[in-house]
This record gives structure tokens, sequence and C-alpha cells, in this order.
């Protein structure tokens, strides 16, 4: 294949300000509904492998305080907002 | 018309002027129908309180001697195989005495038909038969009612005698919701110029077969022949049934303690394939959505990825008329993952042959274009493909369809909308892998 195909859709992106906020991340593990956030001791981590499965249904971004997460669609440079 | 068999409950007619080159009946689907062998179709008959012969199902050549002996004169033995053909394939005997029963039942035992070793024999009178005569009960899709079949001509192909001889066929329709009478088995009966006490006879057998086939859930309930004896008598010779295999799981009286069917005996016809049993894999592992695949009796180089509500079985013909050739038949919908969308396209790209894909559908409401769209471009990178190269056409219209539209445009993707036919798409496609065969 000559040219170089990005194998990936979406990018998030949780604002380190706001990272390791147990509480957060734990409320962002509950709304995503294909798991992309899990919540742990030092706070939020991003699941790599379901990161194509976002449906872009914002309920990231209303469940966590303004400008903090940000989902990017990889083919065609847009941001959720 | 030209009837496409998908399985017992999917099949749909062409129109002549579609001109179908290349078109062998097509069987595709993990059973689904519960087919019986004929020792238990005999069973299901006589629970329905329909007479028979007396008989044997027998699992070794001492059994068989033994039934051969309590039946007393010239026996038949039959191989219990799910295949037709048994008599050409020497799977059925005659014997006049109990120890030739028994060699024929050693040999039919070892006997392969069509790839199936004998569940058994069955050991069958050579009865006295003054006339044979058919019965059956099928679902007539059309009107969405069973219908009752009965011929004085039995014995044969019930096809040959409706084309020969279509005063000899009665039909009648009874409905699912009411009590199934006699007296609409009786016209049924009577409609082939058979009167007299063959009538009264042949009516209680033809209404119970009914009732059984409403009771059973059975989209087929055959008996053929029935057989008038020379004592006058009625029994069943040979019967045929098929039960709706989404009925299976609400009759385990019947399957389980009557016929003592057990639940992993699915009745498959054939050995899943690698490809339907990874699709199946992948589709038990992740709730979300609906795959399928199947691959027994393709081998063309257009992979297809397809679904939505008998879009698989149009858009699969639409391929095959246009002289395509399909690698493999596919369902997917029900909103399924990205990861299920790639799976499925995975396993289709890596079938052997396999040039290019085919992304179709009909018009989706519950499955989201952008997310078939990730899924299919995916396998493709995954496999070092170039999706523009890799995938022939695009076509799922509906949900969700313009953000899908924007991954296509990114990857090079050629697509369509919902202005583009089924037809035409799957035609685009097959014009392009032929083309490109015909450049290489």
């Amino acid at each position: 294949m000559a040219k170089k195909l990005n194998k990936v859709f979406i990018d998030v992106e949780v604002d380190p300000s706001v990272a390791g906020d147990v509480a957060l991340a734990a409320k962002l593990e509950e709304v995503c509904p294909v798991n992309i956030f899990k919540g742990t001791e030092s706070g939020v981590e991003i699941v790599e492998e379901n990161l194509d499965e976002c449906v872009l249904c914002k309920l990231c971004l209303e469940a966590a305080p303004a400008g903090t997460v940000h989902v990017r669609k990889l083919y065609d440079g847009t941001e959720l907002s | 018309m030209t009837i496409i068999e998908i399985s017992s409950t999917w099949a749909f007619l062409v129109p002549p002027n579609w001109n179908l080159p290349i078109l062998p009946p097509l069987r595709i689907g993990s059973a689904p129908l519960m087919r019986f062998y004929e020792f238990e179709a005999r069973q299901i008959v006589e629970l329905a309180g329909i007479p028979v012969t007396k008989y044997g199902f027998c699992k070794t050549a001492d059994e068989a001697r033994q039934a051969a002996e309590e039946i007393g004169g010239p026996v038949v033995i039959k191989s219990q195989v799910l295949s037709g053909g048994r008599m050409k394939a020497g799977g059925v005997k005659f014997a006049d005495t109990p120890d030739e029963a028994a060699a024929h039942a050693e040999d039919i035992l070892q006997l392969e038909i069509n790839g199936q070793m004998p569940r058994g024999v069955l050991v069958d009178p050579k009865a006295e038969v003054k006339q044979e005569y058919y019965a059956s009960v099928v679902w007539d899709g059309t009107a969405k009612k069973p219908l009752m079949l009965f011929s004085d001509m039995g014995g044969i192909d019930i096809e040959e005698v409706a084309e020969t001889h279509p005063d000899h066929v009665g039909k009648g329709h009874v409905t699912n919701l009411m009590p199934i009478p006699d007296f609409e088995a009786k016209q049924t009966i009577a409609a082939t110029g058979v009167t007299g006490s063959q009538l009264n006879r042949a009516t209680p057998i033809l209404a119970k077969l009914a009732r059984l086939f409403r009771d059973y859930d059975m989209t087929l309930a055959e008996i053929n022949p029935l057989a008038e004896l020379t004592d006058g008598s009625f029994v069943a010779l040979d019967a045929h049934m098929e039960m709706e295999n989404e009925a299976v799981g609400r009759q385990k009286v019947l399957l389980r303690k009557q016929l003592e069917i057990a639940e992993d005996d699915t009745r498959e016809t054939y050995e899943p394939s690698e490809f339907e049993r990874n699709v199946a894999a992948i589709d038990a592992a992740d709730h979300r959505g609906v795959i399928q695949g199947k691959d027994h009796g393709f081998s063309g180089n257009l992979g297809l990825v397809i679904g939505a509500g008998g879009g698989s079985l149009t858009l699969t013909d639409a391929v095959r008329s246009q002289n395509g050739r399909p690698a493999n038949y596919s369902e997917i919908g029900g909103n399924p993952s990205v990861a299920k969308a790639c799976g499925l396209a995975k396993e289709v790209l890596e079938k052997d042959g396999v040039e290019k894909i085919a992304v179709m559908m009909s018009i989706v409401s519950n499955t989201r274009v952008d997310i078939v769209a990730r899924g299919v471009i995916k396998a493709c990178l995954e496999l070092d493909k170039d999706p523009a190269e890799t995938i022939a056409i695009f076509r799922i219209p509906g949900a969700w369809e313009d953000e899908g539209f924007k991954i296509l445009d990114r990857y090079g993707v050629e697509y369509c909308d919902r202005s583009v036919s089924m037809w035409e798409a799957a035609g685009r496609a097959v014009a392009k892998i032929q083309g490109e065969a015909a450049s290489a």
C-alpha cells in the first residue's frame, strides 16, 4: 500500500488538569456507552482499543467540565463540541 | 419464475427477465429448519394418531434381524440419513428373510450417502398396497396460512403431478387461529374425485396431519405415499417432516422427551467452514449487532458484506444475476460495533480468491452507516490493503450516512446513497471486479 492511512478514526483526550480527578474518572467510565474511559485510583485512563467504537454521543463532554474532554474525528479533522 | 432457495423459510422469486445465467439452487444458512430422519417423522405421524405400518428403527444388524422377524414376511431396509438419493446410492434394499435383512442392514450401516453416515436403518414391511395417495401440509407464505395438499396419485413427485395432472391435486387452506375441522380436509380430498369409503378414511388422516403441522410448528408435514392397503385400511408408508427452527425451543416435549433428540443435535446439512465458524465466534463474542457469514457453495472473487431487511438475499441475487461471483453470503445489522463489522470484513477479505468486497445494504435505520464504514475500512487497513482499491462499492444509505460518507471520502472509497438502487450498486461492484480482471 503506497499511501499511509490512519487506522484510527477517533482520538479522545482528557485535559491534564482533570485527568487525576477520581470522581470524574468514575463518572466518565459510567457514561461512556463504549468503554473508552476507565476509572482508576490515579484518575482516568483512555482505553485505546475502544477509541474507534466512539458513537459521538457527547455524553463525556456533558459529564466533564467544559473544555476538558476533547473528542476528535481524525477523518475530517473536526472536534466534537 | 425461478426460485432462489436460501432456506426453507427464505426463498424468493426472480422475474424471468432477470436472465439468470448461473443459478443452481442455493441453500444458505445453518440449519434454518429442524429436519427429521424418516424414523422420527414416522414417530411424529404416530403421535398424531395417524396409522402406520409396524416398523423398527435399528442401529445394528442384529436389531434389524429381530425387527424383520417381528414384522414377518418381506421387508424393506432403509438407510436413515438426512439426504435424498438413498435408493440410487444403495441405501434402500429389500429382504425376504430376517437373515437377509440383517445382511442388508450390515451393508447399509457402513454406507456413506452424500457425505453422511446413517443414524441407523428403518425396517419396514413390504406392504400390500391397493392404491397410493399423497397428503401434505405446507406453509403458504403468500396466503400466510397452512395449505393442505392431497392427491390420488401418490408415491411420485407431487410437483410433477401438479404439472401434468392438476385435476388430481386438491388444495385447501386452513387457519392457525381456529380449530381445524375435518370437513375442510374432506373438501380438499373430494376435489381430486375421491369418494366413498376412501374419502371417509383419508379425511381424518389429512385433518390430523394439518393439526400436527400447526401444533408442532412444522414448515412441511408430508405423507407420501399414503397407502390404501388391500384390506381397505389407510396407512402412512413414508413421512417427511420439517420444523421451523425458531420453534425448537418451544417444542422440547416432542424433541427431547418423545423423540429423544439431543440438544446439540442441530441437524446441520454440512460441517461449518472455518470462515463460518470464525464469523460465528466474532458474533458471539460481542453482543452489539448481529453478523452471519456463509460460504458453503461459494467460490467467487467478490466478497459480500451485506444486510438489512432482506437486503442480503436481494444483493446476493443481484450480484449473481449480473454475472458476479460472490465469495460468500453474509448478514450484518442491528447496529454492530466497529469491531464486529471489522471482524466480518476481515474474514471475508481473508477468504481464498477474494479480490474485492462489496459493502451493501438496503436502507438502514438501526445500523449506523459511519460505524460500518469505520469497520470495513479498518479491516482493509489491518490487512495492509488500500480501502479505495479493496472496497468495490459502499452502498449503505440510512442512519448517520453523512458521517459515514465523510469517512469514505477520506479513504477514497467509492460510495453511493439511496438514489442508486441495490441492483445498480451490485452491478457496479461486478463491473469493477470484472474490469480489473479483463485489463490484467
